[in-house]
């Protein structure tokens, strides 16, 4: 059973009563990082106030209460993304960048070798890139990209060509700059009929869209909490169980280990074996609660309203900016999520945003980590609005009045 | 909480509309160095002219925000002709000014006062220190350009 009102999820997130330069915030900006919930934050605090202990070996009270909030995020996760294989498939990293660097240096180092391809596309985020280049230049393999069209799509014209020699595909699900939504089961397809794995670049899409991992026929998705309403500090990597049980362990230390003696050490079995440390237990009980109110939303309901504002955004953009303002992403609103960047002609993004601050609207100038696409459309960057559940068509239009000042001043 | 006029005052959007030595120079004589925001993807490129001690000739490309950009055209007019010695004065002046009373402003303070004479058109800049995330994009020019005098050959 869902129910959503974005004006009562609005309600739920404290943040969203800040008052900024004398406005109401406008958060638009949810694409860098998402605004909590109340849930959320207090699940947070009350595992700080009464739940607080190291998980796992202990045995007293608070330390099992504190074990069962973050083996039950775990669990809470399988399910909010359909892992086939449940809780034991679900490793928690500090965040989806050291998701990429934990499937590069792990799965990537031992099945990747010279003469293997890995690819991945033109509007990828660093955090899909960087650690590729790194690894490339310890092994030897090729990085190849998958081109974006004139109109923000993948170019899969020349896909089978693209795909000789690769082992793995790694792309976004949805672009942080564009808002281009990629045809992931397409690519899985098309992956595996070449006999490579296909890897899912789900932080912009986890918290928009509906995301089945057993429907879209995936084998890796990383994501982060904090842009799906949870706290930061804590990140998701998912793979089938067959493939988690042979990739070797990534960070070392204590809490990762079977056994260690002072000749060596055998790693642990399961998602443990790639957690080293103490974990981030305080979070992973906000991420618990996070899931928890999505599922309650419902993120159908999310994915529609999200779709509603973005459509309606570009139509006033366009109506009202034509000719001064350019959206670098798709005007089409199929397969588009809530990501709009923009180009105003003769203001840099960075004087864009200044100017949107003073009337508390939050947007984001920049490249967005993805300097490979910026380059590709011939741009140092743009100013991007996001929206999240809990934004409102009040939020577009104190976008577009500021909008005008900001253009009014720099005339 | 600072307005926005302090920011973005009449000589700095007249310098980011029409700004000042704008181009190249032939490298060599000139030195050339390159500077990077990385984290908004501004771009500039220092050309630099010294004969016998005394900056020449000074160019400038390059893309950037308003504040980024009038601050290299602020920079290149407050420097050219000037000797080597002015120049490195210049330098250490602005970025005092840029930087120099970040702890007095993280304690609430107001930034002290800088002699306006002494900076002349500069001090235009000096609203910036109030935006604290802007000061990367008013030194990049001025890094740069400390940057092209140590490449300078001996």
């Amino acid at each position: 059973m869902t129910s959503f009102n974005a004006a009562l999820v609005r309600a739920d997130t404290p943040q969203l009563t800040r008052v900024i330069n004398g406005y109401p915030i406008t958060y638009l900006d949810s694409g860098a990082t998402s605004l909590p919930p109340r849930a959320v934050i207090e699940a947070m605090s009350r595992h700080y106030e009464l739940h607080h202990a190291n998980v796992h070996r202990s045995v007293f009270q608070t330390a099992s209460e504190a074990t069962e909030a973050y083996e039950g995020a775990r669990l809470a996760i399988a399910k909010f993304i359909n892992a086939p294989g449940g809780a034991e498939e679900i490793v928690f990293t500090k965040n989806c960048t050291e998701s990429f660097n934990l499937l590069a240096r792990s799965w990537g180092r031992v099945n990747l070798k010279q003469g293997d391809v890995v690819l991945l596309s033109e509007m990828e985020h660093h955090a899909n890139i960087v650690p590729w280049f790194q690894l490339r230049d310890m092994l030897g393999f090729e990085v190849r990209f998958i081109p974006v069209t004139d109109d923000f799509r993948l170019d899969l014209s020349n896909i089978d060509e693209l795909m000789k020699g690769v082992k793995l595909l790694s792309v976004t699900g949805m672009s942080n700059v564009l808002g281009t939504i990629n045809p992931i089961k397409e690519l899985s397809a098309i992956a595996h009929k070449h006999g490579a794995l296909i890897a899912v670049d789900a932080a912009q899409s986890v918290a928009h869209s509906v995301t089945d991992v057993k429907d879209l026929d995936v084998d890796f998705m990383c994501f982060s909490a904090h842009k799906m309403l949870g706290p930061t500090g804590i990140g998701i990597f998912w793979t089938r169980k067959e493939i988690l049980r042979d990739m070797p362990p990534f960070l070392g230390g204590g809490g990762m280990i079977a056994d260690v003696s002072v000749d060596g050490y055998t790693p642990a079995n399961g998602p443990t074996r790639f957690e080293a440390g103490t974990p981030p237990i305080a979070e992973a009980a906000g991420l618990g609660a996070a899931v928890t109110y999505l599922t309650g939303l419902g993120m159908a309901n999310i994915a529609q309203h999200e779709h509603d504002l973005t459509g309606d955004a570009l139509t006033r953009l366009e109506l009202e900016f034509s000719g001064r303002i350019r959206v670098i992403g798709p005007r089409d609103m199929t397969n588009r999520g809530g990501v709009i960047s923009i180009d105003v002609d003769g203001v840099h993004p960075h004087d864009v945003a200044q100017m949107l601050d003073q009337f508390g609207v939050c947007v984001r100038p920049g490249h967005h980590c993805a300097k490979p696409l910026m380059k590709r459309f011939g741009l140092n960057a743009t100013a991007r609005i996001s929206y999240g559940p809990y934004s409102l068509v009040r939020d577009t239009d104190m976008l577009l009045e500021a909008l005008h000042s900001a253009i009014g001043m720099f005339g | 909480m600072a307005g926005l006029e302090d920011l973005y005052k009449e000589i700095i959007m007249d310098h980011y509309r029409s700004p000042r030595n704008r181009g190249e120079l032939p490298t060599p004589p000139a030195v050339c160095t390159e500077g990077f925001n990385p984290l908004c993807g501004d771009q500039i490129t220092v050309y630099i002219d010294v004969t016998d001690g005394v900056l020449k000739d000074i160019k400038i490309t390059g893309q950037g925000c308003s504040i980024s950009q009038s601050s290299s055209s602020l920079m290149s007019a407050a420097v050219k002709g000037k000797s080597l010695e002015q120049v490195q004065e210049t330098i250490g002046t602005f970025k005092q000014l840029m930087t120099g009373h970040e702890t007095a402003l993280e304690d609430g303070g107001e930034p002290e006062k800088v002699d306006i004479r002494a900076l002349g058109e500069l001090a235009a800049l000096q609203g910036v220190v109030k935006f604290p995330v802007r000061i990367k994009c008013a030194v990049l020019a001025w890094n740069t350009l400390s940057q092209a005098l140590s490449e300078l050959p001996s």
